[in-house]
């Protein structure tokens, strides 16, 4: 543990990419392999499920500091970080105990906390508290509390096993997909030279992703070299059919599982050895159905008959990494595409995300024009050359998005934000007209310049009507243009209208309150079936 | 809001017995003014009243000497039916507590105050009275203080890293008080020269003039053309913070000693290598010693967000308020 607290401050002393790179190799190359394979673990964003809930951490913060409850929660309001505020509350820790090993804490400590009773478990971490100190003390928090956001992205410490291993890093990219545990021999693995059987059968390729087009398509070159495909809008999957068995994954490495008895079933008629990329779709006669749609099906881990039915999904391929065992992923976008026509040809159930047949530039506004009424986000644009990479590499795949809806908004609440924006207001609601109301239709959180953010945060504090907890009712005064990709009736809401990533353009300090957007206004981009 | 010997009005804090305010927020007849601090002293005031050795540095901020009258720690003195005393508040050099004392009872107020060891100036002196106003900047329990020799410790192997590496190691903090208490501590610890952001020159000048010890210092702008300042210890405001004078100093660490460093989201927001936890406050644990110390039996909190400690002291059977004077004159 005092190896992966030192590594910790390392990482949290820098602001400088490198400095981290070198704090990374260093950690890596010295730690345990069963140390290191849960630093790993840790560093790439995999939590724990929930070892014990928030609510009894902040008890257990109370009797532990003797504080009174409402000065935890307002210390927890004010640090935005529940890990932060339990380590600066609690009492010093006794010097010189001895630390375990990260491995060890995990397993004798940690893990075990799931098997005890209510008044055990409160034990064992009081104890833990009081015999870590610093940064270890603030790491356990953080393992308890799920959320491992230190400054460092995946691609950082891939990077970095890259070089302990000296393998490319789009091998240690693959070798930390999918399932696995972390194990002293898992880092063996993940550090071992470059061989060919040691990924499990489960284990996706990475995903490449495509960057935001921002100039004209014009300016990529000939139109001939190039694919063009709707940019479905729903959950970005890959599809994996080896040894009998069918593995569904999200571009979040989540296994889906038994979500989509419909997609799982198609795929059963793949030949053995397919890898396929795609979206999963709510889909019904060969259309697209809103994302709200969708949505029904996410959260759902086995939906009934009704869900089923209401709720019908379909899996459009547009990608082939793997046929008949074989990784494709070097050869060329026109050969893949031959492949996944191949592999699709054997298959039924399953469909092909058709490409747009254009045939110069000047064609393809008109068509991403359409995008709306065709129920996609716009259209996606890949070199015929372009193999398969991992990640967001810019210069092969583009997606060229259908411009956002705008409205402007009223500031009407705030509330302080968490992690670096700690202690400042920078979560909005906005509101518009309705009637002589303002009714609220859209919370947003980005969008802001840090400047504005200290200007407005400043003004919050001196313009609060009313407190609820931490939310502060505010003057209505300051409009926003604020954009969103769609808009859903939604009897939840007191606006009745739902709106789908919801953000801040920019600050109109040249509009007033009487200048903002009516409800009646955004009701009408409603689907007709909803209004 | 209870009668007192004090009360927020359009000016302020008000003593109606002696007619006058104290750290007056616009331009009063008469003002007591605690410390230096430009949320504490402003220019205007017909007729000023401050710690003696607070006077040079106030001077230099707000000018109007003529206007300012010395006072020594401990000296009473009448102000109309009120009798002043001040006391040493150890927050910067100068820096004072008033005490208050009428017929109607004795009343004690802070400018800024901390109960830590300062170089630079008086430790904070505690006196009896009914009633405290207490300033409240850290009024969190998250707030507590380590040593500051630990502080002092890491600053310097902070820069002793930076020095490894031949990069500048550029220091932030504010440029009167915080600096020369860094200043101070340095002093027989390390090797100066140190250089100095030009707002730091004067006030560091003052303090020397009072016969501090501090480390060797040199203004930035007496560094020769195109030196690049490799392994050297920088100090600056916080303004000087990605402004075009930082170019002098090519591939520099960076520091911030603040109290406020003592929450991770203050650092990584202003994107500061590093955060040294040292105030010039009083942290939680003080603040409710203090209020124990000056053994009053009405605590009312002035600077900063009190609701959690009046609250919390309330639960300790103390009678405790917030006042927050800056709305008080937006109101009036």
């Amino acid at each position: 543990m005092k190896r992966f607290a030192a590594l910790y401050d390392r990482l949290d002393r820098t602001t400088a990419t490198n400095a981290k790179l070198a704090a990374l190799v260093d950690y890596f190359r010295q730690a345990p392999a069963a140390d290191a394979a849960w630093a790993v673990r840790f560093l790439t964003g995999r939590r724990f499920k929930r070892l014990v809930n928030t609510r009894e951490l902040r008890e257990w913060t109370v009797a532990a500091s003797g504080l009174p409850p409402w000065l935890v929660e307002d210390s927890y309001e004010h640090v935005g970080d529940l890990a932060e505020t339990m380590h600066l509350l609690l009492p010093d820790a006794q010097q010189d105990q001895p630390t375990p090993t990260l491995h060890a804490l995990i397993k004798q400590q940690i893990q075990p906390l799931r098997q005890l009773d209510d008044e055990a478990r409160q034990q064992r971490v009081t104890e833990l508290w009081s015999s870590l100190s610093g940064s270890e003390r603030f790491l356990l928090n953080k393992i308890l509390t799920g959320g491992f956001r230190v400054g460092v992205s995946k691609r950082l410490v891939t990077r970095a096993l890259a070089e302990v291993a000296g393998v490319d890093s789009s091998l240690i990219a693959h070798r930390l997909m999918g399932r696995w545990q972390a194990t002293p021999d898992f880092f063996q693995r993940l550090i071992a030279p470059a061989s060919d059987d040691d990924l499990d059968q489960a284990t996706p390729y990475p995903f490449f992703l495509a960057s935001p087009l921002e100039d004209e398509p014009e300016t990529l070159g000939e139109a001939g070299e190039w694919q063009a495909e709707w940019k479905w809008d729903g959950i970005r999957a890959q599809l994996i059919r080896r040894g009998g068995q069918t593995f569904i994954w999200s571009r979040g490495e989540e296994l889906m599982e038994g979500r989509f008895p419909e997609i799982e079933a198609a795929a059963e008629t793949l030949p053995d050895g397919s890898v396929l990329d795609g979206e999963i779709m709510a889909w019904r006669d060969g259309q697209p159905l809103p994302f709200a749609v969708l949505q029904k099906r996410i959260g759902r881990k086995k939906p009934g008959p009704k869900t089923l039915q209401t709720a019908p999904v379909a899996f459009l391929a547009y990608d082939c990494l793997e046929q008949d065992a074989e990784d494709l992923r070097d050869q060329p976008l026109r050969e893949r595409m031959t492949a996944l026509d191949q592999v699709l040809h054997k298959a039924c159930g399953l469909h092909r995300s058709e490409c747009i047949a254009f045939d110069d530039w000047q064609a393809l506004p008109e068509l991403k024009a359409q995008s709306r009424e065709r129920g996609v986000e716009g259209i996606m644009l890949k070199h015929l050359a372009s193999p398969y990479q991992v990640g967001r590499k810019r210069g092969d795949w583009w997606k060229w998005k259908v411009e956002p809806y705008t409205f402007d908004g009223v500031l009407i609440y705030a509330q302080p934000g968490h992690g670096r924006r700690s202690g400042l207001f920078t979560d909005y609601t906005f509101a518009v007209h309705d009637g002589n109301e303002l009714v609220p239709v859209a919370k947003a959180y980005s969008g802001l310049t840090q400047a504005e953010i200290d200007r407005l945060d400043r003004w919050i504090r001196n313009h609060t009507r009313e407190r609820f907890g931490p939310v502060r009712s505010v003057e209505p005064v300051h409009v926003f243009e604020l954009a969103f990709e769609g808009i859903q009736a939604s009897p939840r809401h007191k606006s009745g209208i739902a709106m789908r990533f919801p953000r801040i353009h920019r600050w109109r300090e040249d509009l007033t309150v009487a200048d903002a957007d009516r409800l009646d206004d955004l009701k009408k981009l409603l689907p007709d079936t909803q209004r | 809001m209870k009668k007192g010997l004090l009360y927020p009005d359009a000016g302020g804090l008000y003593c109606p017995a002696g007619d006058f305010w104290i750290d007056p927020l616009k331009p009063v007849p008469r003002a007591i003014i605690t410390h230096a601090h430009a949320d504490h002293a402003r220019s205007g005031n017909a007729e000023v009243f401050a710690a003696t050795p607070g006077i040079p540095v106030l001077d230099h901020r707000v000018g109007g000497a003529d206007a300012l009258s010395a006072c020594d720690y401990g000296q009473p003195f009448e102000l109309g039916q009120a009798r002043v005393t001040l006391f040493p508040a150890g927050h910067i050099l100068g820096s004072a507590t008033v005490r208050i004392e009428t017929g109607d009872g004795i009343w004690g107020v802070s400018g800024d105050f901390k109960r830590a060891p300062d170089p630079t100036c008086a430790p904070f002196e505690p006196f009896a009275c009914d009633t405290w106003l207490t300033e409240c900047t850290f009024g969190l329990p998250v707030y507590r203080w380590q040593d500051t020799t630990e502080v002092i410790d890491e600053i310097i192997d902070w820069w002793q890293g930076c020095r490894d590496q031949q990069r500048p190691a550029v220091l932030f903090c504010y440029a009167l008080g915080k600096a020369q208490r860094v200043l101070a501590e340095l002093h027989g610890r390390a090797e100066g020269p140190v250089w100095l952001h030009g707002a730091m020159q004067p006030l560091t000048d003052c303090y020397r003039a009072q016969g501090l010890d501090l480390i060797e210092t040199r203004p930035v702008s007496a560094a020769e053309k195109g030196y690049r300042f490799a392994g050297d210890l920088i100090m600056a405001p916080p303004s000087a913070a990605g402004s075009p004078w930082m170019r002098r100093f090519p591939k520099h660490g960076s520091g911030f000693v603040s109290g406020w460093m003592r929450i991770r989201g203050n650092r990584r927001r202003r994107g500061y290598d590093r955060g040294f936890v040292l105030s010039d406050h009083a942290d939680w644990p003080a603040l409710i010693q203090t209020a124990q110390d000056m053994g009053a039996r009405r605590v009312i909190t002035i600077h900063g967000n009190g609701e959690a400690l009046s609250g919390f002291l309330r639960e300790q059977g103390i009678d405790s308020e917030a006042w927050n004077l800056r709305q008080t004159l937006r109101q009036a």
